[in-house]
């Protein structure tokens, strides 16, 4: 039952990506990002992590995607016309190169990982084990990344708010 | 159940994918979605050694790369939507103010 979820959303999730990287149209790109994300999602559900599946699908499916295609809307966007400006060679060097760094990446996680999951341990992946540890071990970081949002908030604002001279 | 390398090695595919991604397009929207991809894939790296671990940690930095994403989606897209006003452009290839 795992294994069959797990290689229907692993087809999904390289299906829609794939769609994200190929697609010219951006509209077409977000949602098949959208679908992606929930994916991704139910990998973390698979793998016990409950909490953090609901916030990828709250703040990633939910939050972010509705920003990009908020902007895509926005600016009305066409599509990507015409030959890239570096040329062929950029086309062809670009997918060799990453898809030998796939070959070396996916090489080095297979033969260092161990081939099974040890049992899950007590309370794994509840949101009650994630905020004892957030508000205790990991306080301060949560301090400074929230920090981190609001200047990100303000940034936005003042960015986007008036015409650059 | 699952094998943790099968998810390993997925997650380096859709690093790898999104990589390229960003390597190819030419609209900045498309490459922001093409770097969320690429983050969704390190996070769920992190979530299958969380798993191996058997601790909180690694889902400590799940929650921080995706308060990052979503920092960097905010802060990304109104350098876009600034740049479109300034250029009439998303094209990152059409973008070389800087450029020497």
């Amino acid at each position: 039952m795992h294994i069959f979820a797990f290689y229907v959303l692993a087809l999904l999730t390289v299906a829609s990506a794939l769609v994200v990287v190929t697609h010219r149209n951006p509209v077409v790109a977000a949602v098949a990002l959208a679908f992606n994300l929930i994916s991704i999602a139910g990998f973390y559900i698979l793998l016990g992590a409950q909490f953090i599946g609901l916030l990828q699908v709250i703040v990633y499916a939910g939050a972010i995607m509705v920003l990009i295609l908020f902007v895509i809307m926005l600016l009305n966007l066409a599509e990507e016309v015409g030959p890239h400006s570096a040329g062929t060679f950029q086309r062809v060097l670009a997918p060799a190169a990453t898809l030998v760094f796939a070959v070396v990446l996916g090489r080095a996680l297979w033969r260092t990982a161990p081939s099974s999951f040890p049992p899950p341990s007590e309370g794994f992946g509840t949101a009650a084990s994630l905020g004892r540890e957030l508000f205790t071990r990991y306080y301060y970081p949560f301090e400074v990344i929230s920090l981190l949002l609001i200047v990100a908030m303000v940034g936005a604002v003042l960015l986007a708010k008036r015409k650059l001279t | 159940m699952i094998d943790p390398r099968l998810v390993l090695v997925l997650s380096g595919v859709l690093f790898a994918l999104g990589a390229v991604g960003v390597l190819l397009h030419r609209g900045a929207i498309s490459i922001l979605m093409c770097i969320e991809l690429m983050l969704n894939a390190a996070n769920l790296a992190f979530i299958t050694f969380a798993r191996l671990r058997g601790g909180a940690e690694a889902q400590i930095y799940v929650f921080f790369v995706m308060t990052l994403a979503a920092a960097e989606a905010a802060a990304g897209l109104a350098i876009v939507i600034a740049l479109f006003r300034l250029r009439g452009t998303t094209d990152v290839d059409e973008i070389n103010l800087l450029k020497w």
